[in-house]
């Protein structure tokens, strides 16, 4: 039971989301939403660090030098954006190291879809287009969320995002205008990409836990079905421009709806590689255990360095 | 018992030569200059800054929500301290 | 040899030097020691690339053949390159990482700073805004040196294997080949042995404030300016120029 303190500190903090405010890292806030945010940041960072990954392991082998320099900057954006949250996640009292901790402990969450491999070269394409685009328009909608730390760095994200996509977007261009070979690779590549990247948006809103509450407290704004609608409305078009067939043959228009109508997700797979059954979620794991780690003696060292330096001041 | 972790830093980045400094976001750093290197590569990625200011987290001080009534509301009264409470027609500089 | 074809040359070994230890630290992306160090790390190794697409450029346009700088990249077996072999060895730990970097960057400071005053208006340009890059990878990485140096034990005992690992490497830096000479009398490339004394001095000083010392008995490995390298150049190039070669004339 909540006392009745709490109880009126818990329905103006309502009344303050309903009028638009945003809740900064020092004000009252439920313990609840707390706790929902350091979840939910924390799978976001934990994903834009554990996405440098699949695309990391094309980088030395970037087909042109221009690519391998797009390539590397924005898998550099993804430290950067990593870090630009858990930044806005330690406002809330809990530290990057904690975080940390709980990923490779292997008990925090990050997006499934980072637990699939990268075979090809246009997996780097497909990943710019389908998996920044889908995470453009979530990200575009918690830009406008409640918790201001974490909105912030939304907005920060999203400006640096769209690179991201574009070049996705180029690299498949470029493939389907190219030789056989090169036109086989992207659509192989989409063929295995199209249903991950739609399963990113999470479970559809009747099966999703915390959807209501976060609703409730506009940490999200929009349910999961309807942003993943308004992505397929945006990527089909784009698919058709550059004459690549999405792998749904239940994909098409409603006129009446105004919308596209897609087949059936496989929810099964989805939990199966959240629940660490994916092909790469070990290798994800222990690639940054094993980095982490073998960190440890430079982390420490710097330390030690540093208390060293802050002695001799304090001794002159 | 390993020490390998660095404390936290606030960033302020100055956008251009006498623009205010503001608030970036913050790095993990040993020292003052690892941290100034370390908002350098974080913060300014896109040439995003002239200037950059580190601070450690904790020697920061800020007032708190409670305050928020005794701090700022005595001052929504003064409205002689604006310039808009004169009227002086023609003598503005501006 | 014509002046054409010896500034050809001279690109080629900038160029390539600053592609191949790009490409090193772009090994590290993903598996920094900490999210910060990754970031740093791969701007370095941008900034790098970003010289060789303007080395490699300027080649192109002296050749004159039609070449582009991937078919530079891509295209050429190892024994045409032409990088320090000090860009080419291993990562080995944070630690040999951080030294490489020191060692490189202390010697291209000196090298663009001589090769901005060259009479090739471009290749003084191209000097001047890499010696602005490479300035602050001699910052970052002397830094790290020193914390590393003087840190833990066993951060200090990683360095010293460093010195040992890459030592012997470094008097490939100034040796000097016609290439040097021919371009040394017409006032477009530098004299590159006369940098040695500044240099040593310099990385002595700044190892000694690290607690590191100098090999007294180190045999010098050289070579790069004929293309002789070691056994890591092959396995670089073999993963970097895979994907371009399975798909020949294709564009990406």
């Amino acid at each position: 039971m909540l006392s009745t303190t709490e109880q009126e500190l818990e329905k103006k903090f309502q009344e303050r989301i309903d009028k638009g405010e945003s809740i900064e890292a020092k004000d009252w806030m439920p313990e609840r939403y707390r706790k929902q945010l350091i979840r939910m940041m924390g799978q976001h960072a934990h994903s834009e660090v554990v996405g440098m990954l699949p695309e990391g392991n094309w980088i030395t082998r970037a087909p042109s030098l221009r690519r391998k320099c797009v390539l590397l900057a924005k898998v550099q954006d993804e430290a950067g954006h990593g870090l630009y949250i858990y930044s806005g996640t330690e406002t809330l009292g809990i530290s990057r190291e904690q975080m940390l901790d709980e990923l490779l402990a292997g008990k925090a969450k990050y997006s499934s879809i980072f637990n699939y491999p990268t075979l090809s070269w246009a997996d780097i394409g497909a990943i710019g287009w389908l998996v920044d685009g889908a995470a453009i328009v979530n990200q575009t909608v918690l830009a406008k969320g409640s918790y201001g730390p974490y909105a912030r760095a939304m907005v920060r994200i999203c400006k640096e995002e769209n690179f991201h996509h574009k070049q996705g977007y180029e690299i498949l261009a470029t493939l389907m205008k190219g030789t056989p070979e090169q036109r086989a690779m992207a659509q192989d590549s989409i063929n295995r990409w199209w249903w991950p990247a739609l399963m990113m948006f999470g479970p559809s809103d009747k099966d999703s836990p915390n959807s209501a509450e976060l609703l409730r407290w506009k940490v999200k704004r929009y349910s999961n079905d309807e942003l993943r609608q308004r992505f397929i409305d945006r990527t089909v078009p784009q698919a058709e421009n550059i004459g690549l067939t999405l792998p749904d043959p239940d994909l098409k228009w409603n006129e009446e709806r105004q919308h596209y109508e897609f087949g059936t997700i496989n929810w099964n797979e989805f939990y199966e590689v959240i629940n660490g059954n994916g092909i790469c979620n070990k290798d994800r794991l222990k690639a940054r255990r094993k980095a982490h780690e073998e960190g440890a003696w430079v982390r420490e060292a710097a330390n030690a360095y540093a208390r060293k330096k802050s002695g001799e001041t304090i001794a002159a | 018992m390993k020490n390998d972790n660095w404390p936290l830093w606030e960033v302020f980045t100055q956008k251009r030569f006498g623009a205010p400094f503001e608030h970036a976001g913050n790095v993990h750093a040993p020292d003052k200059e690892l941290a100034l290197m370390n908002a350098r590569d974080v913060y300014s990625r896109r040439n995003e800054a002239t200037c950059i200011w580190v601070v450690p987290s904790d020697a920061i001080t800020s007032s708190t929500p409670e305050d928020m009534g005794p701090f700022f509301e005595p001052s929504n009264d003064k409205i002689y301290r604006h310039p808009n409470f004169y009227k002086t027609p023609g003598a503005s500089f501006e | 040899m014509t002046n054409q074809e010896a500034i050809f040359e001279y690109c080629l070994r900038i160029g390539d030097t600053s592609l191949i230890l790009g490409q090193r630290l772009a090994e590290w992306c993903g598996h920094g020691p900490i999210l910060e160090e990754d970031i740093a790390l791969t701007n370095i190794s941008l900034d790098l690339i970003g010289q060789t697409r303007g080395f490699y450029d300027y080649a192109c346009q002296v050749e004159n053949k039609g070449r582009t700088e991937d078919d530079l990249a891509f295209l050429r077996n190892d024994r045409d390159y032409r990088n320090l072999l000090m860009a080419e060895q291993p990562n080995g730990d944070f630690g040999q990482t951080i030294f490489r970097q020191f060692l490189i960057s202390s010697y291209y400071t000196l090298f663009f700073t001589a090769l901005s005053k060259s009479n090739d208006e471009t290749l003084a340009a191209l000097a001047q805004k890499s010696l602005k890059e490479v300035n602050y990878h001699l910052r970052h990485s002397t830094e790290w040196m020193l914390r590393l140096g003087n840190g833990t034990e066993e951060s200090a005992r990683r360095m010293r294997t460093a010195v040992e690992e890459l030592w012997m490497f470094t008097e490939d830096f100034f040796d000097m080949n016609d290439v040097d000479r021919i371009l040394l009398q017409a006032g477009i490339g530098i004299d590159n042995s006369a940098l040695r004394a500044d240099w040593l001095h310099f990385a002595q000083d700044k190892m000694k404030e690290a607690g590191l010392l100098i090999p007294e008995k180190s045999f010098a490995i050289r070579g790069s300016r004929e293309g002789k390298h070691t056994e890591h150049l092959g396995h670089i190039l073999a993963e970097m120029q895979s994907l371009h070669r399975a798909h020949p004339g294709a564009t990406w």
